[in-house]
């Protein structure tokens, strides 16, 4: 895709006893808005602070733009971080803020005075030079973060959850106005985050991350429509899975044998698992297409009771009981009417469809 | 929203704080009353209005020396102890020291030793050295005394400091002795402040270490001491202690404000 402007090379941090990130290599290119995505404990902040320079890696190497980072203090590597919780100094105001980082930038007074404008008006703070940090609210002083760290012009800006502590509105502006300043400048996003919905609206690539370690790195539609493992799978989004074996391959399709679906067709792809190999079956509640009475096709169909529903504005889940599996199915289903009525009917049968390539089949063991 | 109770109505808490008040502000109010009573002997009824105790106050040169002296030794423990208070708090909020407990309670001690020991030890130790007895000594032993109320000001300051403050100076290009003067020392600044004029009030008005471990040179606690004993001296000392009241009361109103300036700083840095 394009050339690293950050490396890692059998990366790892140990705490004591504690492996915080566990021997890891990938890459991230330049002009990437890359996510490190996590539950909390995954190693993913600890991963980033490393590459601000706050922490020192227990074996490997970082490199960023190709130089070796490891004797490099923080204050000297070509990155900037936007703290989880600003960090906006108290003491100073809004434009003091934004200049702290500029002391030896060899501007002049006025040069200065006038980039802080511009910045502001990247921000859209403009005028907002002379409030001080207790005038902002958190909104504008997750902008101010943001304009202190870009006015250094750094190789590669890191986000520590910046929009963790944003009410749901303002952080999913700030989530289309984050995409925007990083492809109208052009610089790499090094994003952490433990909100998959976050990371896959505004990443190019996403890295995994489960207990130390990088579990897989990949586009946000290629985590969500073909994860590599269960693991995945299950973290990102919801998944229902269906334990099955391989009996055979055909030319274009891999036939699997399973217990609650029968025996389903898979279309062929080059990471198709082989003959006798033992599978996961996973479809996306979403795929599954409810039908309310008895359909002609019986190919990729499945029978079940109604089961509890819940409704969230625009979409319900409901669940349904198959009879050879004890866990019920989830689905999902748009509310295309305003009328519920066809969810509320417990206990009545409900048919299940899916097309051949809405199943994923995953490496079970 | 009426909770049915008004703030006039006299409850017990009202009862409560109003004999509070006067039991401890009732005997200090004594002091200008009478520093400005037209007698010699503390006692009622006052004998009218008078300002020469403040005139032999400023015309008693040992008096005035001995307030010179306190204030001297007072301003370099308060600088001195604060330092070393700052040193010592950042050490051990910032870095995971082995044995930080011990060390913690080890310079804590000074707190809990009745002075009267740490002055006999002090002077036992200070002759045994053949040191001579003078300020130098005094101020020494209130730098003891003073180091751990600066350390504990100090400490519960850098506490409540957002560590990644320093973080993003440190990220922004500052190296960690800039950082300290660009974001920590402005932040902890009310904290110092508070701590100097903690240990220059503990030290102006100590008077065990003093009476043990000066010579010829008093402090003023000292000089007040040796003045009881001479009955016309007194109300020039009411007079000083007067002034030295309503100084202290400007002194400590301002120092609440510069602590509550800090506390909405912290605040505001806590998101």
């Amino acid at each position: 895709m394009g050339e690293a402007i950050i490396l890692f090379s059998d990366i790892s941090k140990h705490f004591g006893q504690v492996i915080a990130v566990a021997n890891t290599n990938f890459e991230i290119y330049r002009g990437e808005f890359f996510s490190l995505l996590g539950p909390s404990g995954c190693g993913k902040t600890t991963l980033l602070r490393m590459v601000a320079g706050f922490e020192a890696p227990t074996t490997g190497e970082i490199f960023i733009d190709g130089q070796p980072m490891s004797a490099t203090p923080p204050n000297h590597r070509p990155v900037n971080i936007v703290f989880q919780n600003y960090a906006i100094f108290p003491h100073l105001d809004v434009r003091g803020n934004i200049a702290f980082g500029m002391r030896k930038s060899g501007l002049s007074r006025a040069e200065l005075d006038q980039r802080i404008d511009e910045v502001l008006e990247l921000i859209k703070l403009p005028g907002y030079g002379s409030r001080g940090a207790d005038e902002l609210s958190g909104g504008q002083r997750q902008r101010v973060a943001l304009a202190r760290a870009l006015i250094k012009q750094p190789k590669v800006l890191l986000l520590d959850e910046p929009l963790g502590a944003l009410d749901k509105k303002l952080r999913e502006q700030m989530q289309i106005e984050l995409r925007q300043l990083q492809q109208q400048l052009g610089i790499t996003f090094l994003f952490v985050t433990h909100d998959q919905e976050e990371a896959l609206t505004l990443s190019d690539r996403i890295a995994v991350m489960s207990d130390g370690h990088v579990m897989e790195i990949a586009s946000p539609a290629e985590l969500y429509e073909s994860p590599g493992s269960r693991f995945v799978a299950d973290f990102i989004g919801s998944m229902n899975f269906f334990e099955g074996e391989v009996s055979c391959r055909e030319t274009s399709t891999v036939r699997v044998t399973t217990r609650v679906l029968g025996e389903i067709e898979v279309p062929l792809t080059t990471a198709s698992p082989t003959t006798g190999e033992r599978v996961w079956v996973a479809i996306r509640p979403e795929k599954l297409q409810p039908v309310f009475s008895e359909p002609q096709s019986r190919t990729n169909t499945v029978v079940g009771q109604m089961g509890p529903s819940a409704y969230l504005g625009d979409r319900s889940h409901f669940y349904v009981h198959l009879t050879q599996r004890e866990e019920p199915v989830l689905v999902a289903l748009q509310n295309l009417e305003r009328s519920l009525d066809h969810l509320r009917r417990p206990n009545q049968p409900v048919w299940l469809q899916w097309a051949d390539d809405a199943v994923v089949l995953l490496p079970r063991d | 929203m009426k909770t049915g109770r008004t703030w006039w109505r006299p409850d017990g808490f009202l009862v409560y704080a109003v004999a509070y008040l006067v039991f401890i502000y009732l005997p200090v109010l004594f002091l200008p009353l009478f520093s400005f009573n037209n007698s010699k002997y503390i006692a009622f009824p006052l004998k009218g209005f008078t300002l020469k105790w403040y005139q032999q106050m400023l015309n008693s040169p040992s008096m005035l020396e001995a307030l010179m002296n306190s204030i001297k030794v007072g301003l370099i423990v308060a600088l001195l102890s604060t330092i070393l208070g700052l040193m010592a708090a950042k050490a051990v909020t910032r870095y995971r020291l082995p044995g930080r407990g011990p060390v913690i309670s080890f310079i804590m001690v000074p707190l809990v030793i009745p002075e009267i020991i740490l002055a006999i030890s002090l002077l036992i130790l200070i002759s045994q050295a053949d040191i001579p007895l003078s300020l130098w000594t005094v101020g020494f032993s209130h730098l003891l005394l003073c180091t751990p109320f600066a350390m504990l000001v100090l400490v519960s300051r850098m506490e409540g400091f957002d560590r990644s403050l320093e973080e993003a100076a440190l990220d922004l290009g500052e190296n960690s002795w800039m950082t300290f003067w660009r974001v920590t020392f402005p932040i902890v600044l009310p904290g110092i402040v508070a701590s100097m004029l903690l240990t220059f009030t503990i030290s102006f008005d100590e008077f065990v270490l003093a009476f043990f471990l000066t010579s010829t040179d008093a402090t003023l606690p000292i000089y007040i001491w040796s003045s009881l004993r001479f009955p016309t001296k007194i109300p020039a000392v009411l007079a000083l202690g007067a002034s030295i009241f309503v100084i202290s009361f400007f002194v400590v109103s301002f120092a609440e404000w510069l602590r509550r300036r800090g506390v909405k700083m912290e605040a505001t840095s806590r998101i």
